[in-house]
């Protein structure tokens, strides 16, 4: 065997920070040969991007290589200075981020981001490096490349600037790639576009690629090898159908348990936590609880909801289900009049609350009886208010409770519910873990006793083994207190699991309506069958990567 | 061409906004001046032994006998014709005065504002560059010592350095020595006019007497400008574009002074309209204390006499001027930023 493209031996990295030092890196040690795929996988806090910036030698100002080596093409680059990696970065090594449109300078356009860098390793004329970017936007397959050039990136979607990104990283054929969650936050369909591009151009130019990613099936899907990580140290390496089938270390298996597969369900997520099935919907089902007829939404020029038309019973979770600009979010948001519709009804309980202008709706009797759980947990919390006083906004604005016995007793009674230990509940959301945030989020919401809920992609943020905690979690609240759920996401596999009907929107409308199993085994329309083939999966047998999908 | 026509939109949209505000600002001072104490009929009075009839038939004369609404309608009227009344203490149209006077006003505070940023870049890059380090903590005691001195005193401190001790400088007596003759006027501007006129020694003769009161004001707006270089600078190099720039190759100056430093300057762009409008309020002291001909210090001057007409001209002026600056930032800000149009 030759001697390794990339080997990290050992490799510490420590952050100081205000509370001292924190080690990152525990001593891991990865070995990458010429052209090969190898994913890095674990959650958030695992260590996974700071090896990734250790290896390009981008750690910030606080972090510190604090023993172990990192050679590539056999140099050691562990300490070397900036004149010596200059040359090798974009050139011989590159990397792409998560968020792209953030990664791109956003006052140049896109043509001159990738010329700089051609410029930076290669003698080019300003010409000749202007035909080169548009040689490259081409050969990441994006539409009109000469136009593109002189666009910024603003101008472009996020799936667009993530291929002007990879134009750029393989602009002067490194041979090795490190792609940085680089679908996160990227759309089902567009992530898998994004990954086959990644994938094939690697393959056809012999590129050495490393993934890093929260998912699991992404990872098995596109790497040859994968890399577990938990708390700075590699806990188990191996080919991704060995994972899977037999994973060695707790962890692995309990990330492998977490990660939503075609066939999973909520109880199936959470191995250790079957032991206690959720009670059975002891709640009966009954009435309409939700009437939407012919609801439009246009905004400035374009209709964001297209005459959509749904309903949904007592008890029911209804999935909603489209990319971003599907109108999703929209919709969600005119059910939970908090935005006026240009036309349709919306008829909650048998009143016509579509009636009611969004303005004046915090003062109707059926405010509290519609409530919110936000994506981002953390966000949607009042960095002033601890969770106790969370809790307690709306049972104080909604349910009339002063100061006293009844609002303590009801605060701890949610946080009880959602599994917040007691002892939190003083604490402020940056003292809160996501998950911990979540259940915030998740208490205040149930707080006021609502009879229908709305999640907006609830678990978006979270790590899976978070995610299927909460999942399960809303689950029993729903089977418990009766709610009903509109559910909203762009992943259909986590709808499936938490609805009993879905809705695929498109570009503002409903494309299909069915039961989550019988639109799951056989979709009617086109676009959900290219939103089910775009969910990264993996097989227990041995997959070829890139053809699996 | 769509930015151009996005640009002009704004501007169109901008200028109309700002009516309402000139409006107001004329009617406030206008009423403000009225309700200040001090009788201008009184002070114009040909002597202090003038008799009270003849302040009564200069102020029947002044039209001061009028109730106050009667005054104000007869002052916008004027303000419309773009009259805006007669100094009393020079005697002639305001209008001309303030003419004759703004140049100079306007040169100091150019030269001043391109003095400042020329230093403030600089050394807030350099702050940004290598956080809490020696260079970073100078740079920081200079702003300082440049908001916490009175511009009178640091004005001061210079004149008694290069003028009185090195002799550098030549006396702070106006725009140009008197023994030099002054170039034909064009745009009243000395530099200019010195420069088109091909006068060499008329230039230098203007531009030694601008240097210290120039530097007595950029010193004074230093720090703004420099702290807020250096605050956009550090929030930039740590943004992720930056980190896409350096993983991909491109060179220290490139990532600095093209990737950071374009991005940082947007707002810096904010903060200059700002400081710029500042400087012509605040150029007063810098004025009397360098005997320049500008239009701060007759205001000043004309305020103490209770002379209403320089005054409310002047702060008039001072209020276009302010949307005037605002529009050029805009514009400004629209050129440097793509995004701006959008939407």
């Amino acid at each position: 065997m030759t001697a390794p493209l990339l080997s990290i031996e050992d490799l510490r990295v420590g952050f100081s920070t205000r509370h001292g030092l924190v080690e990152a890196l525990r001593g891991i040690s990865l070995g990458l040969h010429v052209g090969e795929t190898l994913g890095i996988v674990g959650e958030s806090g695992s260590g996974k991007s700071v090896t990734a910036l250790a290896v390009m030698r981008l750690l910030d100002r606080a972090g510190r290589i604090s023993a172990g080596r990192i050679s590539f093409r056999g140099q050691d680059i562990t300490h070397a200075p900036r004149h010596v990696l200059q040359p090798l970065r974009g050139a011989a090594m590159s990397m792409i981020f998560q968020n792209p449109r953030a990664a791109l300078n956003p006052i140049r356009t896109v043509g001159l981001q990738i010329a700089d860098v051609l410029r930076a390793h290669e003698p080019l004329s300003a010409r000749e490096a202007r035909d080169r970017a548009g040689v490259l936007l081409e050969a990441v397959r994006i539409r009109d490349p000469l136009a593109r050039l002189d666009a910024y990136p603003h101008e472009l979607s996020g799936g667009m600037c993530q291929r002007v990104m990879i134009a750029m990283a393989i602009a002067c054929e490194p041979a090795l790639l490190i792609a940085d969650e680089p679908t996160t936050g990227l759309d089902a369909t567009t992530q898998k576009t994004v990954m086959d591009l990644l994938s094939e151009t690697t393959a056809r130019r012999g590129m050495a690629m490393v993934l890093i990613t929260h998912d699991l099936g992404l990872a098995a899907q596109y790497c040859g090898r994968i890399a577990v990580m938990q708390q700075g140290l590699v806990v188990e390496e191996a080919p991704p159908h060995k994972l899977f089938g037999a994973p060695r270390h707790a962890y692995t298996r309990r990330l492998v348990a977490a990660s939503p597969t075609r066939q999973s369900t909520i109880a199936s997520l959470l191995p250790e936590a079957s032991a206690a099935p959720p009670a059975a919907p002891a709640v009966p089902r009954g009435g309409r609880l939700l009437e939407v007829r012919g609801l439009v939404k246009r905004f400035a020029g374009t209709t964001a909801v297209d005459d959509v038309s749904f309903h949904l019973d007592a008890g029911e979770s209804l999935g909603l289900v489209g990319e971003s600009g599907s109108g999703k979010s929209t919709l969600s948001r005119l059910v939970c009049r908090l935005l006026d519709q240009t036309a349709g009804s919306i008829r909650f309980d048998g009143t016509d609350i579509g009636a009611v202008p969004a303005r004046g709706f915090h003062r109707n009797p059926h405010r509290r009886d519609i409530q919110l759980v936000f994506q981002d947990h953390g966000g949607s919390l009042n960095p002033r208010f601890t969770a106790f006083q969370s809790i307690a906004d709306p049972l104080k604005l909604l349910a009339g409770l002063g100061e006293g016995e009844a609002l303590q007793r009801r605060v701890g009674e949610c946080a009880e519910r959602v599994g917040l230990p007691a002892e939190l509940l003083g604490r402020f959301p940056h003292q809160l873990s996501g998950g911990q945030q979540a259940r915030v989020g998740i208490a205040r919401a149930i707080a006021a006793r609502p009879r229908l809920l709305v999640l907006d992609e609830p678990t978006a943020a979270l790590d899976v083994s978070v995610q299927a905690v909460i999942l399960a979690l809303l689950d029993r609240l729903r089977r418990e207190e009766g709610l009903s759920f509109l559910f909203v996401s762009h992943d259909l596999n986590l709808v499936r699991m938490m609805c009993q009907r879905i809705i695929v929107l498109q570009a503002g409308k409903v494309v299909e309506e069915g039961k989550s199993d019988a639109l799951f085994a056989a979709p009617r329309a086109a676009y959900t069958a290219e939103l089910l083939a775009a969910i990264p999966h993996f097989a227990p047998e041995p997959s070829v990567p890139g053809t699996a999908g | 061409m769509r930015a151009f026509h996005g640009i002009a939109r704004r501007l169109g949209q901008r200028l109309l906004a700002s009516l309402p505000a000139l409006f107001g600002v004329v009617v406030f001072t206008f009423l403000l001046m009225r309700v200040l104490p001090g009788d201008p009929a009184a002070f114009f009075a040909s002597g202090p032994n003038a008799g009270p009839e003849e302040v009564e038939a200069l102020r029947r004369e002044m039209g001061l006998d009028q109730p106050i609404p009667v005054q104000l309608l007869h002052y916008l009227g004027d303000v419309a014709r773009g009259n805006l009344g007669r100094s009393l203490s020079t005697g002639q149209p305001v209008v001309d005065d303030l003419r004759r006077r703004m140049p100079a006003s306007l040169e100091l505070t150019f030269c001043a504002l391109a003095l400042a940023l020329s230093l403030a870049l600089p050394l807030g890059i350099l702050a940004a560059l290598r956080p809490n380090s020696l260079t970073d903590h100078a740079v920081r005691l200079l702003c300082t010592l440049g908001v916490c001195m009175p511009t009178f005193v640091s004005g001061l401190l210079l004149i008694y350095t290069f003028y009185t001790l090195l002799g550098w400088a030549p006396d702070p007596s106006g725009r140009i020595d008197v023994f030099v003759s002054q170039p034909p006027e064009v745009t009243g501007f000395l530099l200019v006019d010195a420069l088109l006129a091909g006068d060499a020694e008329a230039w230098l003769a203007a531009a030694s007497q601008l240097v210290l009161p120039a530097a007595t004001m950029a010193l004074f707006v230093l720090a703004p400008l420099a702290r807020m270089t250096r605050a956009s600078m550090l929030a930039v190099l740590t943004s992720d574009f930056i980190r896409t720039a350096d993983a991909l190759g491109l060179s220290r100056r490139q990532v600095v002074l093209v990737y950071a430093l374009r991005n940082a300057l947007l707002p810096v762009i904010t903060i200059m309209g700002i400081v710029f409008s500042t400087m012509l309020g605040a150029n007063v002291l810098v004025e009397k204390v360098f005997s320049w001909p500008g239009v701060a210090s007759y205001a000043l001057d004309a305020l103490l006499a209770s002379d209403y007409a320089p005054v409310q001209g002047f702060v008039l002026l001072m209020a276009m001027i302010f949307v005037m600056v605002n529009l050029a930032i805009d514009v400004l800000y629209g050129v440097a930023d793509p995004r701006v149009n959008v939407g």
